[in-house]
């Protein structure tokens, strides 16, 4: 049995993987900072804003529903929201590639069993993955069962077991996190030996 | 400000001027640029609760049942407002929502 992100007598936070998942973590790090990395920058663009971070040209919500999820609209007005997104989606999209980036890093340098030093960028990073598959794959709130039942032909089946995999993950760090969300203490919650 | 000036053979200068807001119209720009700013989080299929009230426990360091309360209002009523203020300090909790992957958008209290 596996119960994902566990806090060790010391109170680090670990995770025990095999290899199988392991390199599916990485993978899934990998393809968030794919997805949300920054255009490569214009030549043309004025130095000074391209040091900011200000986008010059055309700014609006991307096209692709996954990254225009992971980087909504602030504003209703079209007007508001692209000056926000002017000034504003290169460091969004840079805070997320540094915490897949980091995520990365920990798997990188570990072996079976995972040391989270920085768990806010594994807790940033799996939601954002969560973000980009359940878009993709038209999670609602009640076709989930619908989603696990297809046939394994469909695409869509292998993301949705990842999907409900870095679910289980997300919901057992936010536990180590905040040990009386589900009215245990972390007294109670099964600990891992520290090696 | 410049009293109304009731002088005929000064009427047409008068005209001219552009006459300053009265009283009333001056409160009410002064009221306008004080209205707070809102953060709304609406409700979407995928962001967990526990993990919604995590991020509204950590970063705008509410209470338990404050967040637990905010974060069954994005369930059920579809939305919440989570903060109020100036609307840079708006912005800035937007820009904080959206980092933490959820989704966010601001505008004045009606």
């Amino acid at each position: 049995m596996t119960y994902g992100f566990q806090r060790t007598a010391t109170g680090r936070i670990v995770l025990r993987v095999d290899q199988v998942e392991r390199g599916l973590l990485a993978s899934v790090a990998r393809q968030v900072i794919d997805l949300v990395k920054p255009p490569e920058p214009d030549p043309e663009q004025d130095p000074l804003a391209a040091q900011l971070g200000w986008i010059d040209g055309d700014v609006g919500i991307s096209d692709d529903p996954a990254v225009a999820r992971l980087l909504p609209d602030a504003y209703d007005d079209p007007d508001d929201a692209r000056d926000f997104r002017r000034f504003t989606e290169h460091d969004l999209r840079q805070s997320k590639v540094q915490h897949a980036t980091t995520v990365l890093e920990e798997i990188e340098r570990s072996g079976e069993k995972i040391s989270v030093a920085s768990p806010d960028s594994w807790l940033q990073t799996l939601n954002d993955a969560r973000i980009a598959i359940g878009t993709r794959i038209q999670i609602s709130e009640d076709n989930h069962e619908e989603l696990s039942n297809l046939s394994e032909e469909d695409p869509r089946a292998g993301l949705f077991h990842v999907y409900d995999w870095l679910t289980f993950l997300q919901e057992s760090l936010v536990r180590c996190l905040d040990p009386t969300l589900y009215g245990f203490t972390v007294d109670d919650a099964p600990v891992v030996d520290d090696d | 400000m410049v009293p109304a000036r009731s002088c005929e053979t000064c009427a047409v200068v008068v005209a001219s001027v552009p006459v300053e807001a009265a009283p009333q119209e001056q409160v009410e720009e002064v009221v306008e640029t004080q209205r707070p700013w809102i953060t709304i989080v609406w409700n979407d299929p995928i962001n967990l609760m526990s993990y919604v009230t995590y991020v509204f426990m950590t970063y705008f360091r509410y209470s338990r049942e404050k967040a637990e309360k905010l974060m069954s209002d994005v369930h059920h009523e579809g939305r919440a407002v989570v903060s109020s203020g100036t609307r840079e300090e708006m912005e800035r909790d937007v820009g904080a929502m959206h980092s933490y992957g959820l989704w966010a958008t601001m505008q004045r209290d009606d």
